[in-house]
């Protein structure tokens, strides 16, 4: 039967530049001399560090633990000594450092004790932690943890499971490779998600432009004999590997803006996820390695199975570099970043690593004036007006690009692709985004602080208060006291003017006194003889002592002392 | 004539009944201005412009008693939304009021701490936590960096630290485009 596709708005066809990088299989490679593995590699809350310098480690041991609600593991790659815990340089374009285990491999590569799990026991709950402390993470780029996504919506069962082997983006042929050569192991790592998800059906979406891979994938649910399981080859047609664009080819759906696609039937995840979950359920192991393509400026483009935490310049080297190679983008050319240096290590969202230079990749022609010519709003998959928003952004206008759905945008680069002017609009949306989040960050701040200095002055106002109540309680409890003292006194005296009342400065000097005789008698309570409990022997001593003290002080009063003593 | 005059005052009565009626219905507690200025100051509370507080400050700019360009928390993108809410010219920091810093926060020496409580007592959002002759300890996401701490410690135990950048606070940069000599 022949599926009916639906079309997302917009996209462009970018050259693909795929070929070179599959002509042959993926390929390991040999352990470096340190792996330095960032803790926080996944989007979510920093795992705490669970080693120490000096440490030994095994190959998937947890170095990382979760830490919050939302938050994945990380484990060592390789087995060997942990050399330090230490910031270090992250593949961010800020360049900043973060909290990262360095590990000097002792090159046996000996895995720890692994742990299966047969899912199909498990309760849900258990299923998904066990998948947090395995590590595994959106491997499409976004690293959202996937444990978290795997929890069917409300209604208890999905529609629609869709697997994303689209792989759009230019160079990028890590999916393509996996799914050409594991496409069976991938397939159980679908078959236990679909079993978290309750889903009634399983669509694996490919690009046209990889019928290996569509051969493959069907050959592998051809013998796997299960059933709603189908790959659907999609037009190749940039961005249709973003999750919102390929869930509207399949289902037709579009998710709304703030609304989950599991409150529609559907969620989406990529290849290597699901192999990565079959690889954690099925053999026990946390998501240590990952396929990376390297492409770009090189001699022999090609696809491996990288350890996370291998510096990229390791990598790139088994591919030959060419000798003008002046920077590492990560990702591909439409959404890829630029690596502050490079060796910078492979993390879980490196699925590529495409080597740049002046030749190949041209610094852009200057920004000319923007002419409102609508071509990037034809090109838009998000159904954006970019040109208003650039218009914005640029402005710093700020709360009027919120306006036009800046958050709506996945910065996918068509906007600037086809910009008759180029102009590079995803970097003024990537600019404005990270600037409205900082503002967000302020207020939030600001709230905060006005709330505590709020309750701060509240608090003292309240304390002053209870404190003048029971100081007035007290002064009137020492008044009434007193004035029962005062009215025995005067009459056993029989002062001829004893007034009913005392006056004023009488109750007062009467107060001062009350306390002063109160004091007297505390004083006199408070005789410092810390000899009480002392057994009688030590007493008795005592007791000579102060004795023998005594009578010397009567000697010296008898005597003077002499000088000088 | 008669009726005119009865028609008339009938209206009147009509409407200011209605008025009257609207003012108890519709009243605003407080003055809304000053909780929109109060929401543009950045809650610093570090009495840098004269007033005790970020809202005394807000009620004083609102009843035109006091500048907008007194408070170096908030900056000049500070001022100049003040300028923008308020119709007012824009102006520059006022020198008097102190020099718009870094973002910081408060960092006590703990060897150093002797433990007196005068700086928790004069934290406005009370992020200082200890007891007397105990150390103290300031909780970095409360600080708001007003440095009102600074002053009443007795043995110089408190500094003021910018807040480093890190990967979830980190910005990307306003677009510049290099513009070449025409060969």
């Amino acid at each position: 039967m022949l599926r009916k596709l639906f079309k997302f708005h917009g996209g462009v066809k970018p050259q693909t530049n795929k070929a070179p990088s599959t002509t042959a299989p993926i390929a390991p490679v040999p352990l470096p001399d340190r792996l330095v593995i960032p803790l926080h590699q996944a989007v979510g809350g920093h795992p705490r560090p669970l080693v120490q310098p000096g440490d030994r480690v095994l190959k998937g041991q947890r170095i990382g633990g979760a830490d919050g609600s939302l938050s994945s593991a990380v484990h060592a790659s390789t087995s060997g000594i942990v050399r330090d815990v230490a910031p270090a340089l992250m593949p961010h374009t800020s360049g900043l450092t973060t909290l990262s285990v360095i590990i000097e491999p002792d090159g046996e590569d000996r895995w720890a004790e692994l742990d299966k799990l047969n899912y199909r026991s498990t309760p849900p709950d258990e299923l998904r932690d066990f998948l947090r402390d395995a590590g595994v993470v959106g491997l499409g780029g976004a690293v959202f943890p996937s444990y978290a996504k795997l929890k069917p919506g409300k209604e208890g069962h999905l529609k629609t499971l869709v697997i994303n082997g689209a792989e759009c983006e230019p160079f990028i042929t890590c999916d393509d490779l996996l799914m050409r050569e594991r496409a069976g192991d991938m397939l159980k790592g679908i078959v236990a998600m679909r079993h978290m998800l309750h889903a009634e059906e399983v669509l694996i979406g490919i690009e046209d432009n990889k019928p290996e891979a569509i051969a493959a994938v069907q050959a592998a649910i051809a013998a796997s004999g299960e059933a709603g399981i189908e790959a659907v080859a999609i037009p190749t047609r940039y961005p249709a590997g973003g999750a919102k664009q390929l869930i509207r080819v399949l289902t037709g759906i579009e998710v709304p803006h703030g609304r989950r696609s599991t409150d529609f039937g559907v969620q989406c995840f990529n290849v290597g996820t699901a192999y990565s979950i079959f690889e954690a359920l099925e053999l026990g192991r946390p998501l240590v390695s990952r396929i990376v393509t390297v492409a770009g400026n090189v001699a022999q483009p090609r696809n491996y199975e990288v350890l996370i935490g291998t510096p990229m310049d390791h990598l790139v080297r088994l591919a030959g570099p060419r000798a003008d190679t002046d920077r590492y983008i990560m990702g591909g050319p439409m959404m890829g970043v630029r690596m502050p240096a490079f060796d910078v290590p492979v993390v879980k969202a490196t699925n590529c690593v495409l080597v740049g230079s002046p030749a190949l990749f041209p610094p852009p022609p200057p920004e000319m004036p923007c002419i409102r010519c609508g071509e990037c709003a034809k090109a838009c998959p998000a159904d954006l007006a970019p040109f208003e928003m650039y218009w914005f952004s640029r402005s710093k206008n700020f709360g009027k690009a919120q306006e036009y759905h800046l958050f709506d945008c996945i910065e996918c680069g068509c906007c600037s692709f086809v910009c008759p002017s180029h102009i590079p609009l995803v970097d003024y949306f990537r600019f404005s985004k990270s600037e409205i989040w900082a503002r967000e960050r302020e207020k939030d701040a600001a709230d905060t602080a006005r709330d505590r200095f709020e309750f701060k002055n509240l608090r003292q106002e309240r304390e002053k208060q209870e404190k003048a109540e029971k100081l007035a309680a007290k002064a009137a409890a020492t008044r009434e006291k007193v004035a029962a003292g005062d009215a025995a006194t005067p009459a056993a005296a029989g002062a001829g003017a004893a007034p009913a009342k005392p006056s004023g400065d009488d109750a007062k000097r009467a107060l001062i006194e009350a306390a002063m005789e109160k004091a007297r008698q505390q004083k006199a309570q408070a005789a410092p003889k810390n000899t009480e409990v002392a057994a009688p022997e030590i007493q008795a001593e005592i007791a000579a002592i102060d004795a023998r003290r005594e009578s010397a002080a009567k000697a010296t009063e008898a005597t003077p002392p002499a000088p000088g003593a | 004539m008669l009726t005119a005059l009865l028609v008339m005052a009938s209206i009147a009565v009509v409407l200011g009944a209605l008025l009257g009626f609207a003012s108890i219905k519709f009243k605003v507690e407080g003055d809304p201005l000053v909780d929109q200025i109060d929401a543009i100051l950045p809650q610093t509370q570090c009495g840098q412009c004269g007033f005790p507080g970020c809202r005394p400050y807000a009620t004083a700019i609102a009843g035109g008693e006091a500048e907008i360009n007194q408070c170096p928390p908030g900056g000049e993108e500070g001022i100049r939304k003040l300028a923008d809410l308020l119709g007012r010219e824009f102006k520059p920091l006022s020198e008097e009021h102190g020099v718009e810093k870094p973002k910081s926060v408060a960092i006590i020496d703990e060897q150093t701490c002797i433990g007196c409580t005068l700086c928790i007592q004069a934290c406005p959002v009370d992020a200082i936590v200890g007891a007397a002759k105990q150390m103290h300890t300031i909780v970095a996401a409360d600080c708001t960096g007003c440095e009102l701490c600074l002053a009443p410690c007795p043995v110089d135990c408190i500094s003021m630290q910018p807040i480093a950048e890190t990967v979830d606070t980190w910005k990307w940069r306003y677009p510049v485009i290099e513009i070449k000599a025409a060969a």
